[in-house]
């Protein structure tokens, strides 16, 4: 084995703002890692955060376990890389991480350099690939045309290894990128280091979610340890092991196929890797290969304004109506959506879901049964929150007192709020599931070094 | 009948990004893995979860004891019928189907 390429990377949590044990974390500075990286987010908590450039977690938090990484990193004077910085990796995002970045160098008396790289694509140059025909589709295909491009707030490209490898190229100390692949940020330097590239994807994968590849997630950290011929899993939680079946079974994990992963300029297969356990807590694994592939690519995603949303819940404990559930909301529904279509026209939709039958599920819960009380929760989706407005006004007094039948006294429900409509105001969707191709890895990114003094 | 999840330690349903669902289905032990992958049906999965069975993926992984379903989401995450942000549930549809009492060993 060559020790010269030995890589060790420290991975913290599976993303910043979730926590983890410092115990396991400082006992991972101690074994003197290359580079310590860590995830900012993901699209999992759904098109929210893209649509807006927001992060999902609170500044306040983000703020707190970044102060402590600065502080680690800079004990151990290795680069920091967040990838996806801010949750959807969009611009603004990065600026915001930024912000704080800058805030606890001051706070906390350090000069740091600090390289950002933005993942963000202006509308036009998307629109210039898809004339090009350098967009293509993914699987479940999605049409996309120039007015649906036009229409997102945000389009991010996720980077792979050869955009982290030029931020660390300009040596910084602290590198924010923008969104990336979760396995990039711990891959990049390995394979500039010419680590095996298939144990380099691999590894990256099995550490992205830090030690949730152990039989002790909570504790966060994990240490991989990557050379020539593959790498070796070490957590470091004091009673967290890493054993074959904890590792491998971590190709399951968010992976729609748990033998290939697909990335910017080629694939991983795990199908020959074997693992074998070193000791009772470490794993080490061989034999996986990455395949590049001819054209280089990156994935898309995009987010775009889905309608404005208007939510009520009214709460029903009554035994009559909590056992006709179904029949009462179907004609609370069918009635408030023609009263709304004759007042202010049918560009809305409605929907009740039963909370305490199937609301998880929908009608597809062949399993439902039902308990002493439900919850009817409305949702109103339309083209302007005006109308979200006076679509779930116009709900309200159905919710309230609907009866089962035209000779019976009128019924209350309970309301838990006044007022009872809560606006969700403007609502995202993704629209891209797409790749597009490239000449050059950093034609789609940007790069940019700055001096942040104490 | 025996409910799937009586046979495995672990059901579980997950996004794999906004467009897919993947389901792990962990069994203890090879008798159980083996009656899982018998008794498991593309079919009866497929109508279970209200999709086509052409678009159901399915891997079994001897190794791990592990049948993994992914399929497209039905419902795009996010997008206004969605129920389910992180797609956490669909492994309920699951675990709580019958397996037949007698099932013949498959490797499909």
């Amino acid at each position: 084995m060559d020790k010269s390429v030995t890589t060790k990377i420290l991975i913290p949590s599976g993303a910043l703002g979730l926590g983890y044990d410092r115990d396991a974390f400082m006992r991972g500075i101690e074994h003197k890692p290359d580079l310590i990286a860590i995830d900012g987010g993901s699209t999992d908590s759904g098109p929210h955060y893209l649509g807006t450039g927001t992060s999902k977690y609170s500044r306040s938090s983000i703020k707190s376990e970044w102060r402590e990484l600065m502080q680690a990193r800079a004990i151990a004077n290795v680069p920091l890389v967040i990838g996806t910085a801010g949750t959807c990796g969009a611009d603004d995002a990065v600026d915001w991480f930024l912000d704080i970045t800058k805030e606890i160098a001051k706070e906390t008396d350090q000069n740091v350099t600090v390289a950002v790289l933005k993942s963000g694509q202006p509308i036009d140059r998307v629109i210039n690939a898809l004339q090009k025909g350098r967009i293509t589709p993914l699987e479940p295909t999605i049409e996309i045309d120039h007015d649906l491009l036009q229409s997102c707030s945000n389009i991010v490209a996720l980077a792979g290894a050869e955009q982290i490898q030029a931020a660390l190229k300009t040596s910084a100390d602290i590198i924010i990128a923008g969104r990336a692949t979760d396995t990039a940020t711990i891959a990049a330097l390995p394979l500039a280091r010419g680590c095996h590239a298939g144990g380099a994807w691999h590894g990256a994968k099995i550490g992205e979610c830090g030690a949730l590849a152990s039989t002790n997630p909570s504790s966060g950290t994990i240490m991989i340890t990557f050379d020539a011929d593959g790498f070796t899993v070490e957590p470091m939680g004091q009673i967290a092991r890493a054993t074959p079946y904890t590792v491998s079974a971590h190709m399951l994990y968010e992976n729609a196929n748990p033998l290939q992963l697909y990335e910017p300029g080629g694939h991983l297969d795990v199908t020959g890797a074997t693992y074998t356990a070193l000791d009772d807590r470490r794993v080490r694994v061989t034999g996986s290969t990455w395949i590049p592939s001819e054209k280089y690519t990156v994935k898309l995603e995009g987010a775009r304004c889905g309608g404005y949303q208007c939510v009520s819940l009214a709460l029903i404990r009554e035994a009559r109506y909590v056992r006709n559930i179904q029949a009462w909301t179907d004609a609370v529904e069918q009635k408030c959506r023609e009263k709304a279509h004759e007042r202010i026209g049918a560009d809305f939709t409605l929907e009740l879901r039963i909370i305490g039958l199937n609301a998880t599920l929908g009608a597809q819960d062949w399993n439902a049964k039902i308990g002493s009380e439900v919850g009817v929760l409305g949702i109103i989706t339309a083209p302007s929150e005006i109308v979200a407005k006076e679509v779930s006004k116009m709900l309200n007094p159905y919710l309230l007192h609907h009866p089962l039948t035209d000779d019976e006294e009128m019924p209350t429900f309970a309301f838990p709020f006044s007022p009872n409509e809560m606006n969700r105001g403007e609502m995202y969707e993704f629209c891209l599931n797409h790749l597009m191709e490239l000449d050059d890895p950093m034609q789609a990114f940007s790069l940019s070094v700055e001096q942040v003094r104490a | 009948m025996t409910k799937l999840t009586a046979i495995t330690h672990k059901i579980r349903s997950k996004n794999a990004g906004p467009f897919w669902i993947t389901i792990d289905i962990f069994c203890s032990d090879d008798a159980d893995y083996r009656r899982a992958l018998g008794g498991v049906k593309n079919e009866q999965v497929a109508h279970a979860l209200g999709i086509s069975v052409t678009d159901l993926k399915r891997y079994n992984l001897t190794n791990l004891r592990v049948i993994k379903f992914s399929f497209p989401r039905p419902i795009v995450q996010g997008t206004r019928f969605d129920r389910d942000m992180h797609g956490a549930s669909f492994a309920n549809l699951i675990a709580e189907l019958d397996v037949a009492p007698q099932t013949v060993l498959s490797d499909e």
